[in-house]
Protein backbone atom coordinates (compact mmCIF):
# COMPACT_ATOMS: atom_id res chain seq x y z
CA UNK A 1 0.00 0.00 0.00
CA UNK A 2 1.37 3.49 -0.90
CA UNK A 3 1.52 5.99 1.52
CA UNK A 4 -1.08 8.04 0.14
CA UNK A 5 -3.58 5.19 0.03
CA UNK A 6 -2.87 4.57 3.89
CA UNK A 7 -3.71 8.42 4.94
CA UNK A 8 -6.46 8.14 2.48
CA UNK A 9 -7.66 5.08 4.48
CA UNK A 10 -6.84 7.15 7.72
CA UNK A 11 -8.50 10.03 6.53
CA UNK A 12 -11.71 7.78 5.97
CA UNK A 13 -11.45 6.59 9.43
CA UNK A 14 -11.34 9.71 10.50
CA UNK A 15 -14.13 11.41 8.97
CA UNK A 16 -16.30 8.96 9.72
CA UNK A 17 -15.34 9.14 13.37
CA UNK A 18 -16.62 12.80 12.63
CA UNK A 19 -19.67 12.40 11.55
CA UNK A 20 -20.30 10.22 14.46
CA UNK A 21 -19.74 13.28 16.58
CA UNK A 22 -21.52 15.04 14.63
CA UNK A 23 -24.42 13.14 15.15
CA UNK A 24 -24.16 12.80 19.13
CA UNK A 25 -23.68 16.26 19.32
CA UNK A 26 -26.97 16.81 18.44
CA UNK A 27 -28.91 14.69 20.19
CA UNK A 28 -26.64 15.88 23.23
CA UNK A 29 -28.34 19.64 22.36
CA UNK A 30 -31.56 18.39 22.62
CA UNK A 31 -31.13 17.05 26.23
CA UNK A 32 -29.37 19.72 27.30
CA UNK A 33 -32.61 21.33 26.35
CA UNK A 34 -34.26 19.05 28.25
CA UNK A 35 -32.46 19.63 31.08
CA UNK A 36 -32.33 23.03 31.19
CA UNK A 37 -36.83 22.82 31.13
CA UNK A 38 -36.47 20.10 33.89
CA UNK A 39 -34.42 22.39 36.09
CA UNK A 40 -36.42 25.49 35.23
CA UNK A 41 -39.28 23.93 36.63
CA UNK A 42 -37.46 22.49 40.12
CA UNK A 43 -35.97 26.07 40.29
CA UNK A 44 -39.77 26.89 41.19
CA UNK A 45 -39.68 25.48 44.93
CA UNK A 46 -36.78 27.66 45.67
CA UNK A 47 -39.50 30.89 45.79
CA UNK A 48 -42.05 30.98 48.90
CA UNK A 49 -45.14 29.89 47.42
CA UNK A 50 -43.14 26.83 45.74
CA UNK A 51 -43.01 24.47 48.43
CA UNK A 52 -46.62 23.58 48.61
CA UNK A 53 -46.48 22.76 44.89
CA UNK A 54 -43.30 20.40 45.80
CA UNK A 55 -45.42 17.31 44.64
CA UNK A 56 -47.00 18.62 41.50
CA UNK A 57 -43.71 19.99 40.17
CA UNK A 58 -42.10 16.92 41.10
CA UNK A 59 -44.67 15.21 38.86
CA UNK A 60 -44.52 17.42 36.24
CA UNK A 61 -40.55 16.49 35.83
CA UNK A 62 -40.97 13.14 35.97
CA UNK A 63 -43.31 13.65 32.98
CA UNK A 64 -40.07 15.87 31.27
CA UNK A 65 -37.86 12.76 32.01
CA UNK A 66 -40.12 10.77 29.64
CA UNK A 67 -38.78 13.16 27.06
CA UNK A 68 -35.18 12.28 28.34
CA UNK A 69 -35.71 8.59 27.95
CA UNK A 70 -36.76 9.09 24.28
CA UNK A 71 -33.61 11.17 23.08
CA UNK A 72 -31.54 8.70 25.54
CA UNK A 73 -32.72 6.41 23.05
CA UNK A 74 -31.85 7.76 19.93
CA UNK A 75 -28.36 8.52 21.57
CA UNK A 76 -27.51 5.02 22.35
CA UNK A 77 -28.02 4.72 18.20
CA UNK A 78 -26.06 7.28 16.87
CA UNK A 79 -22.73 5.28 17.67
CA UNK A 80 -21.36 1.74 18.40
CA UNK A 81 -22.57 0.22 21.47
CA UNK A 82 -18.75 -1.02 22.89
CA UNK A 83 -17.48 2.36 22.21
CA UNK A 84 -19.04 4.01 25.16
CA UNK A 85 -16.13 6.00 26.56
CA UNK A 86 -14.65 6.46 23.39
CA UNK A 87 -17.26 9.64 22.83
CA UNK A 88 -17.82 9.85 26.62
CA UNK A 89 -16.68 13.35 26.68
CA UNK A 90 -19.76 14.41 24.59
CA UNK A 91 -22.53 13.69 26.94
CA UNK A 92 -20.57 13.86 30.63
CA UNK A 93 -21.55 16.75 31.33
CA UNK A 94 -25.21 17.01 30.54
CA UNK A 95 -25.51 13.22 32.33
CA UNK A 96 -23.93 14.26 34.87
CA UNK A 97 -26.59 17.15 35.26
CA UNK A 98 -29.50 14.88 34.91
CA UNK A 99 -28.43 13.08 37.13
CA UNK A 100 -28.50 15.85 39.65
CA UNK A 101 -32.34 16.77 38.50
CA UNK A 102 -33.19 12.92 38.63
CA UNK A 103 -31.49 13.09 42.55
CA UNK A 104 -33.25 16.45 43.11
CA UNK A 105 -36.81 15.29 42.31
CA UNK A 106 -36.46 11.50 44.20
CA UNK A 107 -35.12 14.02 47.25
CA UNK A 108 -38.24 16.17 47.18
CA UNK A 109 -40.18 13.50 46.89
CA UNK A 110 -38.82 11.11 49.68
CA UNK A 111 -36.23 12.74 50.88
CA UNK A 112 -33.87 10.16 50.07
CA UNK A 113 -30.30 9.64 48.10
CA UNK A 114 -31.64 8.15 44.97
CA UNK A 115 -29.42 5.19 44.18
CA UNK A 116 -27.69 4.66 41.09
CA UNK A 117 -29.89 1.74 39.24
CA UNK A 118 -32.74 4.23 40.21
CA UNK A 119 -31.38 7.27 38.31
CA UNK A 120 -30.42 4.82 35.52
CA UNK A 121 -34.11 3.56 35.55
CA UNK A 122 -35.28 7.29 35.67
CA UNK A 123 -32.93 8.05 32.47
CA UNK A 124 -33.58 4.80 30.49
CA UNK A 125 -30.38 3.66 30.66
CA UNK A 126 -27.93 1.02 32.07
CA UNK A 127 -26.28 1.11 35.65
CA UNK A 128 -23.99 -1.56 34.68
CA UNK A 129 -21.55 -1.60 32.01
CA UNK A 130 -21.77 -5.13 30.57
CA UNK A 131 -25.25 -4.36 29.83
CA UNK A 132 -25.07 -1.12 27.20
CA UNK A 133 -25.51 2.68 27.72
CA UNK A 134 -24.55 2.95 30.79
CA UNK A 135 -24.08 5.63 33.62
CA UNK A 136 -20.93 5.81 34.44
CA UNK A 137 -20.07 5.62 38.58
CA UNK A 138 -17.78 9.50 38.50
CA UNK A 139 -20.78 10.97 36.66
CA UNK A 140 -22.85 9.87 39.04
CA UNK A 141 -21.22 11.22 41.93
CA UNK A 142 -20.73 14.32 40.25
CA UNK A 143 -24.56 14.78 39.96
CA UNK A 144 -24.92 14.01 43.79
CA UNK A 145 -22.52 16.92 44.73
CA UNK A 146 -24.82 19.12 42.53
CA UNK A 147 -27.55 18.16 44.56
CA UNK A 148 -25.33 18.87 47.62
CA UNK A 149 -25.24 22.42 46.99
CA UNK A 150 -28.35 23.32 45.88
CA UNK A 151 -29.94 21.59 48.79
CA UNK A 152 -27.88 23.90 50.40
CA UNK A 153 -29.66 26.86 49.02
CA UNK A 154 -32.71 25.26 49.45
CA UNK A 155 -32.33 25.36 53.36
CA UNK A 156 -31.80 29.16 53.25
CA UNK A 157 -34.74 29.20 51.10
CA UNK A 158 -37.15 27.33 53.23
CA UNK A 159 -36.32 29.42 56.42
CA UNK A 160 -37.06 32.30 53.93
CA UNK A 161 -40.42 30.98 53.47
CA UNK A 162 -40.85 29.65 57.04
CA UNK A 163 -40.51 26.17 56.88
CA UNK A 164 -38.12 25.75 60.00
CA UNK A 165 -38.11 21.68 59.88
CA UNK A 166 -36.80 21.24 56.20
CA UNK A 167 -33.08 22.54 57.36
CA UNK A 168 -32.59 20.10 59.91
CA UNK A 169 -33.78 17.35 57.31
CA UNK A 170 -31.73 18.21 55.20
CA UNK A 171 -28.51 19.11 57.45
CA UNK A 172 -29.17 14.82 58.28
CA UNK A 173 -28.86 13.86 54.89
CA UNK A 174 -26.07 15.92 54.21
CA UNK A 175 -23.93 15.16 57.01
CA UNK A 176 -24.83 11.20 55.93
CA UNK A 177 -23.53 12.25 52.21
CA UNK A 178 -20.67 13.73 53.56
CA UNK A 179 -19.94 10.41 55.57
CA UNK A 180 -20.54 8.24 52.32
CA UNK A 181 -18.28 10.54 49.99
CA UNK A 182 -15.33 10.43 53.13
CA UNK A 183 -15.36 6.86 52.20
CA UNK A 184 -13.74 7.32 48.49
CA UNK A 185 -10.65 7.26 47.50
CA UNK A 186 -10.30 10.44 45.07
CA UNK A 187 -8.13 10.92 42.66
CA UNK A 188 -7.10 14.08 41.72
CA UNK A 189 -9.58 14.92 39.21
CA UNK A 190 -12.78 16.94 38.72
CA UNK A 191 -14.62 14.60 40.80
CA UNK A 192 -12.20 15.43 43.64
CA UNK A 193 -12.54 19.01 42.67
CA UNK A 194 -16.35 19.00 43.74
CA UNK A 195 -15.96 16.47 46.23
CA UNK A 196 -13.99 19.40 48.21
CA UNK A 197 -16.95 22.44 47.39
CA UNK A 198 -19.20 19.48 49.67
CA UNK A 199 -17.54 20.66 52.83
CA UNK A 200 -19.06 24.48 51.98
CA UNK A 201 -22.40 22.95 51.95
CA UNK A 202 -22.12 21.43 54.88
CA UNK A 203 -21.02 24.29 56.70
CA UNK A 204 -23.85 26.58 54.93
CA UNK A 205 -26.56 23.87 56.57
CA UNK A 206 -24.92 23.93 59.94
CA UNK A 207 -25.06 27.55 59.79
CA UNK A 208 -29.02 27.90 59.30
CA UNK A 209 -29.25 25.27 61.33
CA UNK A 210 -27.47 27.27 63.93
CA UNK A 211 -29.38 30.17 63.40
CA UNK A 212 -33.03 28.61 63.43
CA UNK A 213 -31.31 26.90 67.20
CA UNK A 214 -30.19 29.75 68.84
CA UNK A 215 -33.52 31.52 68.47
CA UNK A 216 -35.29 28.29 69.51
CA UNK A 217 -37.04 27.98 65.79
CA UNK A 218 -36.06 24.09 65.54
CA UNK A 219 -37.71 23.26 68.77
CA UNK A 220 -41.26 24.84 66.74
CA UNK A 221 -40.41 23.12 63.37
CA UNK A 222 -39.91 19.51 65.30
CA UNK A 223 -43.28 20.35 67.19
CA UNK A 224 -45.06 21.60 64.17
CA UNK A 225 -43.71 18.23 62.46
CA UNK A 226 -44.22 16.44 64.88
CA UNK A 227 -47.53 17.64 64.96
CA UNK A 228 -47.90 16.70 60.88
CA UNK A 229 -46.80 12.92 61.21
CA UNK B 1 -5.31 1.13 52.19
CA UNK B 2 -5.57 4.18 53.04
CA UNK B 3 -9.45 4.35 53.01
CA UNK B 4 -9.38 2.93 56.76
CA UNK B 5 -8.69 5.91 58.72
CA UNK B 6 -11.42 8.16 56.67
CA UNK B 7 -13.97 5.22 57.78
CA UNK B 8 -14.33 5.94 61.56
CA UNK B 9 -13.99 10.01 60.77
CA UNK B 10 -17.70 9.71 60.07
CA UNK B 11 -18.26 8.38 64.13
CA UNK B 12 -17.73 11.48 65.77
CA UNK B 13 -20.22 13.55 64.65
CA UNK B 14 -19.52 17.16 65.77
CA UNK B 15 -22.76 18.00 65.05
CA UNK B 16 -24.43 18.24 68.07
CA UNK B 17 -27.67 19.23 67.21
CA UNK B 18 -29.23 16.26 65.74
CA UNK B 19 -28.31 14.02 69.20
CA UNK B 20 -31.73 14.89 70.55
CA UNK B 21 -34.31 13.27 68.04
CA UNK B 22 -33.03 13.03 65.09
CA UNK B 23 -31.42 9.00 64.77
CA UNK B 24 -27.73 9.23 64.84
CA UNK B 25 -27.31 7.27 61.00
CA UNK B 26 -25.86 4.23 61.68
CA UNK B 27 -22.51 3.32 59.65
CA UNK B 28 -24.59 0.36 57.99
CA UNK B 29 -27.38 2.44 56.74
CA UNK B 30 -27.99 1.91 52.87
CA UNK B 31 -26.23 5.36 51.99
CA UNK B 32 -23.25 4.36 53.76
CA UNK B 33 -23.49 0.75 51.95
CA UNK B 34 -23.32 2.10 48.71
CA UNK B 35 -20.72 4.33 49.14
CA UNK B 36 -18.89 1.42 50.72
CA UNK B 37 -19.52 -0.23 47.00
CA UNK B 38 -18.29 2.83 45.24
CA UNK B 39 -15.49 2.45 47.16
CA UNK B 40 -14.49 -0.80 45.80
CA UNK B 41 -14.96 0.21 42.45
CA UNK B 42 -13.13 3.07 42.15
CA UNK B 43 -10.49 2.14 43.58
CA UNK B 44 -10.66 -0.72 41.29
CA UNK B 45 -10.79 1.46 38.33
CA UNK B 46 -7.99 3.62 39.84
CA UNK B 47 -5.92 0.56 40.25
CA UNK B 48 -6.06 -0.38 37.03
CA UNK B 49 -5.01 2.59 35.70
CA UNK B 50 -2.15 3.04 37.59
CA UNK B 51 -1.15 -0.24 36.40
CA UNK B 52 -1.77 0.70 32.59
CA UNK B 53 0.55 4.27 33.18
CA UNK B 54 2.78 2.43 34.61
CA UNK B 55 3.59 -0.29 31.71
CA UNK B 56 2.64 2.84 29.07
CA UNK B 57 6.12 4.56 30.72
CA UNK B 58 7.76 1.25 30.10
CA UNK B 59 6.14 0.59 26.88
CA UNK B 60 7.88 4.74 25.79
CA UNK B 61 11.19 4.04 27.93
CA UNK B 62 12.20 0.89 26.05
CA UNK B 63 10.85 1.89 22.44
CA UNK B 64 12.65 5.38 22.74
CA UNK B 65 15.99 3.31 23.76
CA UNK B 66 14.99 1.02 20.28
CA UNK B 67 15.19 4.40 18.15
CA UNK B 68 18.44 5.23 19.77
CA UNK B 69 20.19 1.96 19.31
CA UNK B 70 18.48 2.16 15.35
CA UNK B 71 20.20 5.19 15.19
CA UNK B 72 23.52 3.86 15.49
CA UNK B 73 22.59 1.26 12.44
CA UNK B 74 24.05 3.39 9.75
CA UNK B 75 27.37 4.56 11.03
CA UNK B 76 27.94 0.57 12.31
CA UNK B 77 29.42 -1.74 9.85
CA UNK B 78 27.41 -4.78 11.62
CA UNK B 79 23.96 -3.53 10.55
CA UNK B 80 22.45 -6.77 11.14
CA UNK B 81 23.39 -7.39 14.03
CA UNK B 82 21.30 -4.03 15.28
CA UNK B 83 18.50 -4.74 12.86
CA UNK B 84 17.71 -7.91 14.64
CA UNK B 85 19.18 -6.39 18.55
CA UNK B 86 16.28 -4.05 17.65
CA UNK B 87 13.87 -7.36 17.15
CA UNK B 88 14.57 -8.55 20.31
CA UNK B 89 13.95 -5.51 22.48
CA UNK B 90 10.46 -4.75 19.95
CA UNK B 91 9.60 -7.79 21.24
CA UNK B 92 10.36 -7.29 24.42
CA UNK B 93 7.99 -4.21 24.23
CA UNK B 94 5.36 -5.77 22.61
CA UNK B 95 5.04 -8.56 25.68
CA UNK B 96 4.57 -5.31 27.62
CA UNK B 97 1.98 -4.31 25.46
CA UNK B 98 0.91 -7.82 25.86
CA UNK B 99 0.26 -7.00 29.83
CA UNK B 100 -2.19 -4.03 28.52
CA UNK B 101 -4.05 -6.02 26.61
CA UNK B 102 -4.13 -8.25 29.85
CA UNK B 103 -5.21 -5.54 31.51
CA UNK B 104 -7.82 -4.48 28.97
CA UNK B 105 -9.87 -7.53 28.63
CA UNK B 106 -13.34 -6.49 29.25
CA UNK B 107 -12.82 -2.92 29.53
CA UNK B 108 -13.32 -0.36 27.29
CA UNK B 109 -10.20 0.88 26.05
CA UNK B 110 -11.18 3.81 25.44
CA UNK B 111 -11.67 4.47 28.94
CA UNK B 112 -8.51 3.55 29.74
CA UNK B 113 -7.00 5.89 26.42
CA UNK B 114 -4.99 8.35 28.41
CA UNK B 115 -2.86 5.83 29.90
CA UNK B 116 -1.62 3.96 27.52
CA UNK B 117 -2.03 6.16 24.62
CA UNK B 118 1.81 7.99 24.83
CA UNK B 119 3.30 4.50 24.76
CA UNK B 120 1.55 3.28 22.81
CA UNK B 121 2.17 6.62 19.86
CA UNK B 122 6.26 5.63 20.88
CA UNK B 123 6.15 1.65 20.35
CA UNK B 124 4.30 3.29 16.65
CA UNK B 125 7.30 5.24 16.16
CA UNK B 126 10.13 2.64 16.78
CA UNK B 127 7.97 -0.17 14.95
CA UNK B 128 8.14 2.06 12.00
CA UNK B 129 11.52 3.18 12.30
CA UNK B 130 12.80 -0.17 12.19
CA UNK B 131 10.22 -1.11 9.32
CA UNK B 132 11.55 2.06 7.28
CA UNK B 133 15.43 1.09 7.70
CA UNK B 134 14.40 -2.36 6.66
CA UNK B 135 12.10 -1.82 3.97
CA UNK B 136 12.17 1.66 2.94
CA UNK B 137 8.61 2.43 3.54
CA UNK B 138 5.92 2.98 5.39
CA UNK B 139 4.48 0.22 7.70
CA UNK B 140 0.68 0.66 8.08
CA UNK B 141 -1.50 0.70 11.09
CA UNK B 142 -3.15 -3.07 10.15
CA UNK B 143 0.51 -4.15 9.87
CA UNK B 144 1.30 -3.14 13.86
CA UNK B 145 -1.98 -4.30 14.69
CA UNK B 146 -1.53 -7.88 13.71
CA UNK B 147 1.71 -7.73 15.77
CA UNK B 148 -0.47 -7.32 18.91
CA UNK B 149 -2.83 -10.35 18.40
CA UNK B 150 -1.38 -12.47 21.41
CA UNK B 151 -1.98 -15.80 22.55
CA UNK B 152 -2.69 -17.26 25.64
CA UNK B 153 -0.09 -19.12 26.46
CA UNK B 154 0.63 -17.71 30.06
CA UNK B 155 -2.28 -15.72 30.57
CA UNK B 156 -2.18 -14.13 33.86
CA UNK B 157 -5.81 -14.45 35.43
CA UNK B 158 -7.48 -10.78 35.92
CA UNK B 159 -9.98 -11.65 38.27
CA UNK B 160 -9.47 -8.50 40.55
CA UNK B 161 -12.38 -7.10 38.73
CA UNK B 162 -15.33 -8.06 40.91
CA UNK B 163 -17.89 -6.52 39.27
CA UNK B 164 -17.10 -8.15 36.15
CA UNK B 165 -17.26 -11.58 34.74
CA UNK B 166 -15.23 -12.00 32.04
CA UNK B 167 -18.09 -15.02 30.05
CA UNK B 168 -16.50 -14.63 26.82
CA UNK B 169 -13.05 -16.99 26.85
CA UNK B 170 -11.59 -16.07 23.91
CA UNK B 171 -8.26 -17.95 23.16
CA UNK B 172 -6.24 -14.96 21.93
CA UNK B 173 -6.77 -11.56 22.65
CA UNK B 174 -5.50 -8.10 20.90
CA UNK B 175 -4.83 -4.74 21.54
CA UNK B 176 -5.72 -2.19 18.38
CA UNK B 177 -3.60 0.97 17.87
CA UNK B 178 -5.98 3.48 17.21
CA UNK B 179 -5.69 5.46 13.95
CA UNK B 180 -4.86 8.82 16.12
CA UNK B 181 -2.13 7.22 17.78
CA UNK B 182 -0.38 5.65 14.36
CA UNK B 183 -1.12 8.79 13.11
CA UNK B 184 0.87 11.00 16.55
CA UNK B 185 3.36 8.08 16.49
CA UNK B 186 4.29 8.33 12.40
CA UNK B 187 4.58 12.56 12.96
CA UNK B 188 6.96 11.57 15.57
CA UNK B 189 8.66 9.15 13.17
CA UNK B 190 9.39 11.91 10.90
CA UNK B 191 10.77 13.85 13.59
CA UNK B 192 13.88 10.33 13.81
CA UNK B 193 14.10 10.65 9.85
CA UNK B 194 15.56 13.53 9.75
CA UNK B 195 18.07 12.79 12.74
CA UNK B 196 18.97 10.00 10.34
CA UNK B 197 19.23 12.39 7.21
CA UNK B 198 21.42 14.74 8.82
CA UNK B 199 23.63 11.72 10.41
CA UNK B 200 24.05 10.45 7.43
CA UNK B 201 25.49 13.10 5.44
CA UNK B 202 27.85 13.40 8.23
CA UNK B 203 28.91 9.60 7.80
CA UNK B 204 29.07 10.26 3.79
CA UNK B 205 25.69 9.19 2.84
CA UNK B 206 24.58 10.77 -0.17
CA UNK B 207 21.45 8.59 -1.42
CA UNK B 208 20.42 8.42 1.74
CA UNK B 209 18.79 12.17 2.21
CA UNK B 210 17.58 12.37 -1.03
CA UNK B 211 15.29 8.73 -0.40
CA UNK B 212 14.25 10.64 2.86
CA UNK B 213 13.07 13.83 1.77
CA UNK B 214 11.21 11.80 -1.12
CA UNK B 215 9.44 9.90 1.59
CA UNK B 216 9.13 12.61 3.97
CA UNK B 217 7.51 14.35 1.37
CA UNK B 218 5.07 11.53 1.15
CA UNK B 219 3.93 11.53 4.94
CA UNK B 220 3.75 15.61 4.79
CA UNK B 221 1.39 15.23 2.06
CA UNK B 222 -0.60 12.95 3.71
CA UNK B 223 -0.73 15.03 6.59
CA UNK B 224 -1.88 17.62 4.78
CA UNK B 225 -4.63 15.48 2.91
CA UNK B 226 -5.93 14.95 6.53
CA UNK B 227 -5.63 18.35 7.97
CA UNK B 228 -7.78 19.12 10.22
CA UNK B 229 -10.42 16.07 9.60
CA UNK B 230 -8.02 14.62 12.75
CA UNK B 231 -7.72 15.76 16.11
CA UNK B 232 -6.30 18.82 17.95
CA UNK B 233 -2.83 16.86 18.17
CA UNK B 234 -2.48 15.89 14.66
CA UNK B 235 -2.78 19.28 13.59
CA UNK B 236 -0.03 20.59 16.58
CA UNK B 237 2.20 17.53 15.06
CA UNK B 238 2.18 19.07 11.52
CA UNK B 239 4.11 22.11 12.39
CA UNK B 240 7.19 19.97 13.55
CA UNK B 241 6.89 17.84 10.49
CA UNK B 242 6.87 21.18 8.23
CA UNK B 243 10.29 21.58 10.19
CA UNK B 244 11.84 18.31 9.84
CA UNK B 245 10.75 18.50 6.28
CA UNK B 246 12.82 21.68 5.28
CA UNK B 247 15.61 20.74 7.08
CA UNK B 248 15.24 17.46 5.20
CA UNK B 249 15.26 19.50 1.72
CA UNK B 250 17.54 22.22 2.52
CA UNK B 251 19.82 18.72 3.48
CA UNK B 252 19.36 17.89 0.12
CA UNK B 253 19.60 21.03 -1.64
CA UNK B 254 23.05 22.06 0.04
CA UNK B 255 24.30 18.18 -0.81
CA UNK B 256 23.23 19.24 -4.85
CA UNK B 257 24.80 22.60 -4.88
CA UNK B 258 27.69 22.02 -3.00
CA UNK B 259 28.24 18.34 -2.82
CA UNK B 260 30.47 18.41 -5.22
CA UNK B 261 32.97 21.37 -4.23
CA UNK B 262 33.05 20.53 -0.47
CA UNK B 263 35.08 17.70 0.46
CA UNK B 264 32.73 15.06 2.15
CA UNK B 265 34.14 15.12 5.57
CA UNK B 266 33.64 18.49 6.08
CA UNK B 267 29.75 18.21 4.85
CA UNK B 268 28.81 17.54 8.31
CA UNK B 269 30.25 20.64 9.50
CA UNK B 270 27.82 22.57 7.05
CA UNK B 271 24.65 21.13 8.19
CA UNK B 272 25.36 21.74 11.35
CA UNK B 273 25.63 25.36 10.71
CA UNK B 274 22.66 24.88 8.52
CA UNK B 275 20.25 23.57 10.58
CA UNK B 276 20.86 26.00 13.57
CA UNK B 277 19.94 28.47 10.85
CA UNK B 278 16.88 26.84 10.42
CA UNK B 279 16.26 26.42 14.15
CA UNK B 280 16.68 30.14 14.66
CA UNK B 281 14.38 31.19 11.62
CA UNK B 282 11.43 29.10 12.39
CA UNK B 283 12.05 30.50 16.49
CA UNK B 284 10.78 33.74 15.39
CA UNK B 285 7.05 34.46 15.78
Amino acid sequence: MSVSEMFAALQGALGQDQDIREEIRKVVQALEQTAREILTLLQGVHQGPGFQHIPKKCQKAREHFGTVRTQMESLKTKFPADQYYRFHEHWRFVLQRLVFLAAFVVYLESETLVTREAVAEILGIEADRERGFHLDIEDYLSGVLTLASELARLAVNSVTAGDYSRPLRISTFINELDSGFRLLNLKNDSLRKRYDGLKYDVKKIEEVVYDLSIRGLNKEATVVAGGEK
Amino acid sequence: GSGGFRKRKHDNFPHGQRREEKENVKPPSALMTSFKSFQLELDTRHDKYERLVKLSRDITIESKRTIFLLHRFTSAPNGEEILSESEVKLDAVRRKIKQVAQELIGEDMYQFHRAISPGLQEYVEAVSFQYFIKTRSLISVEEINKQLVFTAEDREETTNMTSNSHDKESPSWSLKVTPVDYLLGVADLTGELMRLCISSVGNGDIDTPFELSQFLRQIYDGFTFIGNTGPYEVSKKLYTLKQSLAKVENACYTLKVRGSEIPKHMLADVFSTKTELIDQEEGLP
